[in-house]
């Protein structure tokens, strides 16, 4: 009797949902459609029409669930783990971003809320967390990640459930190449980076021979891979291509090096390797000099290796914070709610989460109520250029921004905490470069 | 000797003293043999083998790049062995009296290494670490990193070891890997609550540039410095010392006699009067203050210590001490020697050798347990494997 009761209620209470949701999108949307022009750029005034024929009759079945329910986006990043300072950047970026911003969704009816993710920095992680993601229906886009290896992991879940991917940090040009159209970021590509990193090898610093290292990952493996092609086909010669794990005794990589005598020493990988390595090689007399990709960029690479790297060059694809002049009241934001200066790429993840929301509300804009998965990509896909505080981001077919800019930074060499002396890294060129 | 002659109940004839001698230093013979001929053997072939490839590559002179580094190889094989080796009589310690792997010896390592990071930091920031001498500063670290080492080892046989001594063998097995687990990942904890970060720096003071060995002539007509850096030199000197007194005790002493005693036989043993848990605790202290002092000097060397540097070089010991013969503790140092100068060999030269087709950093670790399938297959007693009889 009791069964028979609860299905029968339950299933007056589908029906009954059903027949809320169905008729919701046609009738408040309609009117709505037309204000909503479909400016890309402005959208803070749209929310109130909506929002206007929703609130009023609350009570009535129709219109209640048009504008209401939780949206979440989710990041994924480092959050524990060596990788850790870069890892939380992003989330805290997102954070703050939606913090700034989810007013637009909030304002629709919504709730926002930010699902945060540690991938640390391993691709089983990553993958995993990835279907923990999928399998909640509320996540509608995914801020992430910091390392290209665990993206490309995690990617192929994200197709199959249609949720946008909008990296705020991975370089590798496999993340847009491979067909996947949901996966979009708003930074530059390791193709490019590697023969950014070359030619200023080979024009500025003077290189004649270099050895190059990598991490064996996705990231660092890619980008030191294209240095060696830009190189070999510039006249650099090349005395060794050496992929490690190793995170601190380089002794048997540099003894090698240090017999081969090279004018540098290429490192494609993450900070918490190079660190170590580049003061081993110091510490041995090795006197060549060091450049390596944006994963190097971290105070934390100053407080691994010390004096080994002051003045050392760095390419980049994200330049500190103080760069962007847009981005001065997100850096005194993040620090007073973080208690840190913003690291790289969080000012990345602020934009890639405004542009999360914004594809977000105007995917709900058009669908009249909470959206879809594939039409939240599609809306990334349709929306046009975003002005955000690094820069304005339209994306190109792939889902690469159309142009991107490129960074060669030194760091400095004042005495001093780490995270102060990093700040002043100085910027030494700057390239906007179109996407391959 | 005197020492010894007095902790023997024996009448100090000169039969004991003799013997004593040849059991503290007999093992010493045998792990210099080894040292030699290892490196003997290997350079040997890797010359071998680039005297064969040498018309195949036509841009390089493969046979003079190969003696170039040859002395730079071996040094760095031996500093590699010597960290092993130390881990190594850990575990070997432990097995040898208990028979069973404490999988949790590589973290007891890395927590070793961790204080004496911490101790690094807060000298560092009363400013005292460049005042005191760094030979001291080593002293006091490795005193510290053994005391903090050995403790937690006690402790750990206390609460996850001796409740299961009687169980099947599999299942202290396992806690020793939930241990390992625990530690790791405890240690991250504190790591990032107390700040020193997960890439912890371990600060020292200024140990002067490496000592130039010698100029080895290359063929563009540089000449390239054979470097021993002075952190390496300590770490050699200190294992060496290790194994002297770990040796002595075991083998001269009332303590060692007690600890053979107890891994020949643990119920006659506590017939005979011998309090066995005093004996086993003693053993994880011992074990685990040599595992501390290997992290202290390993930190002081490479310079950065994070909660996984255990895990691997774990492993690694596990395979010398499975090389050598498990539960003999001249082998543990013989095997973690060859190991370490068959990774140095592996690292350096196979990306030489093959042209780069070979990554050679990237198949070291390969080696190592290449290595341990290799010995369990054709010889599981292990290198000194006639010895296991006799354990510890």
């Amino acid at each position: 009797m009791r069964y028979q009761a609860s299905k029968l209620l339950l299933t007056t209470f589908l029906v009954g949902a059903l027949a809320a949701c169905a008729p919701a999108p046609a009738a408040p949307a309609a009117p709505t459609a037309p204000p909503a022009e479909p400016t890309p750029t402005a959208a803070p005034a749209e929310p109130t029409p909506t929002a206007a024929p929703a609130e009023p009759t609350p009570t009535t079945a129709p219109a209640a669930p048009a504008m209401s329910g939780k949206i979440k986006i989710a990041t994924q990043s480092p959050l524990s783990g060596p990788q850790a300072a870069l890892g939380t950047g992003i989330r805290n970026g997102a954070d703050l971003g939606l913090q700034d911003m989810g007013k637009m969704l909030t304002d629709m009816g919504f709730e926002v809320e930010l699902a945060p993710f540690d991938d640390q920095a391993k691709p089983e992680v990553g993958a995993a967390n990835a279907k923990n993601i999928a399998s909640d229906p509320d996540i509608l886009c995914i801020v992430g990640h910091l390392n290209s290896g665990v993206a490309l992991a995690s990617l192929p879940t994200y197709k199959d459930n249609s949720l946008a991917m909008v990296s705020p940090a991975n370089t590798n040009p496999k993340i847009t190449e491979s067909g996947y159209q949901n996966a979009f970021r708003v930074v530059g590509r390791d193709d490019v980076q590697g023969a950014v990193g070359e030619e200023f090898a080979r024009t500025e610093m003077k290189i004649k021979s270099v050895y190059i290292i990598h991490d064996k990952t996705d990231y660092g493996q890619g980008v030191a891979e294209f240095f060696r092609q830009q190189a070999e086909k510039n006249g650099i010669q090349v005395l060794g291509f050496e992929g490690t794990e190793e995170k601190s005794n380089f002794e048997s990589i540099l003894t090698p090096i240090q017999a081969a005598n090279p004018d540098l020493i290429y490192f494609g990988g993450i900070y918490d390797q190079a660190g170590p390595m580049f003061r081993q090689a110091r510490d041995r007399g090795i006197t060549a000099q060091f450049l390596g990709p944006d994963g190097l960029d971290s105070p934390e690479l100053l407080k691994l290796a010390g004096d080994a790297v002051k003045g050392m060059y760095y390419t980049s694809v994200a330049a500190p914070v103080s760069q962007f002049p847009d981005a001065a009241k997100f850096a005194e934001d993040y620090k007073a709610k973080f208690n840190e200066d913003a690291p790289p790429f969080s000012a990345q993840a602020y934009d890639a989460m405004g542009i999360c929301i914004r594809a977000i509300a105007q995917a709900a804009e058009k669908a009249g109520g909470k959206p879809s998965r594939e039409q939240v990509v599609q809306a990334i896909r349709d929306a046009g250029e975003y002005k955000g505080i690094t820069g304005a981001y339209t994306f190109n077919a792939k889902g690469d921004p159309v142009t991107s800019t490129y960074f060669v930074l030194q760091v400095s060499d004042k005495d001093g905490e780490p995270g102060e002396v990093w700040n002043a890294n100085a910027v030494v060129k700057k390239l906007d470069i179109p996407a391959p | 000797m005197a020492i010894a002659a007095d902790a023997l109940p024996a009448p100090a004839s000169r039969r004991t003293l003799r013997m004593t001698l040849a059991g503290v230093f007999g093992p010493l013979g045998q792990v210099f043999i080894f040292v030699v001929g290892s490196a003997i053997v290997l350079s040997v072939i890797t010359v071998l083998v680039a005297f064969l490839l040498r018309g195949t590559r036509t841009n390089v002179d493969l046979v003079q790049a190969t003696l170039t580094i040859l002395p730079q190889v071996i040094v760095d094989g031996l500093v590699r062995g010597f960290l092993f080796a130390t881990i190594a009589l850990g575990y070997t310690m432990v097995y040898g009296v208990l028979e069973f792997i404490n999988f949790a010896h590589g973290e007891i390592f890395m927590v070793g290494a961790f204080s004496g990071a911490a101790l690094g930091t807060v000298l560092a920031a009363s400013g005292m670490l460049n005042a005191i001498p760094p030979l001291l500063f080593v002293l006091i670290a490795v005193i510290v990193g053994m005391l903090v080492s050995g403790m937690l080892a006690m402790t750990i046989e206390r609460v996850a070891y001796r409740p299961l001594r009687n169980a099947p063998r599999l299942v202290p097995l396992i806690s020793a890997i939930g241990v390992s687990l625990l530690l790791q990942d405890g240690m991250r904890l504190i790591a990032n609550v107390t700040g020193l970060g997960f890439n912890a720096r371990f600060p020292t003071p200024n140990f002067g540039p490496p000592l130039q060995l010698a100029q080895i002539p290359a063929a563009d007509g540089r000449t390239i410095p054979l470097i021993l850096d002075v952190r390496a030199l300590i770490f050699i000197v200190a294992a060496t010392l290790m194994l002297i007194g770990l040796n002595y005790l075991v083998n001269a002493t009332k303590l060692g006699t007690a600890i053979r005693a107890v891994a020949q036989d643990r119920p006659t043993a506590s017939l005979m009067g011998i309090n066995v848990n005093q004996i086993i605790a003693l053993t994880f202290l011992i074990g685990g203050a040599l595992g501390g002092a290997a992290g202290v000097l390993f930190g002081i060397r490479v310079g950065t210590v994070n909660p996984y540097i255990g895990f691997l070089p774990g492993l690694k010991a596990f395979t010398a001490a499975v090389l050598g013969g498990i539960g003999n503790i001249p082998g543990a140092m013989v095997g973690g020697i060859v190991l370490g100068f068959l990774e140095a060999f592996v690292a350096s030269y196979l990306s030489l050798l093959t042209g780069g087709a070979f990554s050679g950093a990237s198949y070291a670790d390969i080696v190592a347990f290449a290595i341990l399938i290799l010995i369990l297959i054709f010889r599981p007693s292990g290198l000194l494997g006639e010895a296991v009889a006799q354990k510890v």
